[in-house]
């Protein structure tokens, strides 16, 4: 385990930011850490990055004490800020030759902006940059230290689609080289396309952890929509479930999805000249596990 | 030392991008040296006045662009988070004071080469200046000034540090003797002065520059004291974010 967190705890006076919060981020994979905004997401993640004290409890980042060890961490970390981070009247390309340098690994700077896509954008300066590209910045500078684990703080944020592509595709690259990624978010689609892990957090405490394949629950029903008023009993005799409808055009059958069950549905929807518009497999998604979870937790 | 090179390189870069705050820092003491230099205003004791004024004017450029200019340039840093992701590189604490201490010693040597020609048109004539020695105090000036600005940039909320800086600037410019002769001010005051790393400052410019014969002990053990643990006590005290 590349980041493990034990019972920890930070306040800010009488406010309790993050309270008790155990969880683990693996080797090599991607951790999102999930919540609403002042649920304690970027608190934790301070403390990870060294930036923030522990009021008790314990972290090691590659085995390390990021508050006594801060300086053998940065060696091995890459971290991405919420926000801001370059002086404004900086042009990227020297931003980002400068934390090359800084970081003394030997990453290019040339081929790290064209790794982002800011290769036309390299005599701009930060404060020309728009939302999207200034987070891809961010990113580069993350990956400037050619890191063992990186911190993303919100990476999509303000990111338009080709900038997401990027950003996404950035991440699968890290993870399948080995990198530890940790990102901290509260887009929770963006979070389920590119993680592999979920840490729920709630009102500064963990509400739930581990594999995402193991937190989502799968329903034991197809749901499909198409017009108002089909005859449930005959598409139930095509279906060989009970089929329900639960109002504007939508169904549900009695039935897990397999295929021959989408095919049967399909194919009778088909032959009585009945459109499809929209077909649910059951799988719950990251938004939904989170509500379930979260929804009941205090 | 590669990480403090790279630092200061960045630290000068910014310094040149930002050229409307590059040209203010150089044309306030031209127009400091300019107007008092041609309006005789302030005493100057038993100086004459151009002798005097000159290495005070030296002296309010040097507390300026290193304690003033560079603390708040510093607080910014610390508002658009330009800290907070240095803190994330390998670089420490010593060595981005030692990057910012010497970026603006370039500058302060780029004011004197701006200010000594326009000393030059206000008869300033003196045999025997000590450069060498003048350009060493100038480098304790720029630590002591640098360490105080950092010191409170590097702790202070940026309202706070704004404030900070621009008072402590008053106070050290009226009792410094950089402007207004230590004479001038009441006993107490003016002994309790000789602390004072604007006073010292003052002092030794005006003894290596005029070639006066000034007193160099004393100055030189305050100018040192603060050259040493101002900034030492900034590396330390300083936080990224």
């Amino acid at each position: 385990m590349s980041v493990v967190v034990e019972n920890l705890t930070v306040r800010y006076g009488d406010l309790t930011a993050v309270n008790d919060v155990s969880f683990t981020a693996p080797t090599g994979a991607v951790t999102v850490i999930l919540g609403p905004n002042g649920a304690g997401k970027t608190s934790t993640i301070e403390v990870c990055e060294g930036f923030r004290s522990a009021s008790s409890g314990s972290v090691r980042v590659l085995g390390l004490n990021p508050a006594s060890q801060h300086r053998e961490l940065t060696q091995r970390m890459g971290v991405m800020l919420q926000g801001g981070g370059v002086y404004p009247s900086a042009r990227v390309r020297d931003v980002i030759a400068h934390f090359c340098a800084l970081h003394g690994k030997g990453v290019n700077g040339a081929e790290l902006m064209e790794r982002v896509g800011l290769t036309s954008r390299a005599k701009g300066t930060w404060r020309r940059l728009s939302g999207g590209e200034q987070q891809r910045v961010s990113l580069a500078l993350a990956l400037a230290a050619d890191p063992e684990v990186v911190f993303l703080d919100e990476p999509s944020s303000g990111v338009d689609i080709e900038g997401r592509d990027v950003i996404r595709g950035i991440i699968n690259d890290l993870a399948q080289r080995g990198t530890t990624v940790v990102l901290a978010s509260h887009e929770m689609s963006e979070a389920e396309r590119v993680a592999a892990h979920a840490v729920f957090f709630k009102d500064g405490q963990v509400v739930a952890s581990g594999e995402i394949s193991t937190l989502l629950n799968v329903r034991k029903h197809l749901r499909f929509t198409s017009i108002d008023g089909i005859a449930t009993a005959d598409i139930a005799i095509a279906a060989g479930s009970p089929v329900k409808a639960l109002g504007e055009g939508r169904y549900e059958v009695a039935s897990e999805s397999t295929p021959q069950m989408v095919a049967r549905i399909t194919s009778w929807l088909s032959a009585q000249g009945y459109p499809l518009s929209g077909i649910d497999l059951g799988m719950e998604s990251l938004e939904d596990a989170y509500r379930r979870i979260a929804g009941g937790a205090r | 030392m590669k990480r403090v090179r790279t630092q200061l390189r960045a630290e000068l870069m910014l310094i040149a991008r930002n050229g409307e705050q590059l040209l203010l820092t150089l044309v306030i003491p031209l127009i400091l040296l300019g107007f008092f230099g041609s309006v005789d205003v302030l005493p100057s004791g038993d100086t004459d006045p151009i002798r005097f004024l000159v290495p005070g004017v030296l002296a309010v450029a040097i507390m300026s662009t290193s304690m003033v200019s560079l603390g708040i340039a510093t607080g910014f840093e610390r508002s658009y988070l330009v800290l907070k992701r240095l803190g994330a590189t390998p670089l420490t604490r010593g060595e981005l004071v030692i990057a910012k201490v010497l970026s603006v010693f370039v500058v302060e040597v780029i004011q004197v080469l701006v200010l000594l020609p326009l000393a030059y048109l206000l008869d300033w004539r003196v045999v025997g200046s000590q450069w060498p020695l003048a350009l060493g105090v100038i480098l304790l000036g720029t630590a002591s000034f640098a360490g105080i600005g950092l010191l409170l940039s590097g702790r202070l909320r940026a309202e706070i540090n704004l404030a900070a800086q621009n008072g402590l600037y008053l106070i050290l410019l009226l009792l410094g003797g950089m402007i207004i002769p230590r004479d001038s001010l009441p006993g107490f005051l003016g002994n309790a002065a000789q602390a004072l790393p604007s006073t010292a400052l003052a002092d030794l410019l005006r003894t290596t520059l005029n070639n006066d014969g000034g007193a160099l002990l004393m100055p030189c053990g305050v100018l040192t004291a603060w050259g040493v643990l101002a900034p030492a006590i900034a590396a330390k005290r300083f936080r990224w974010s």
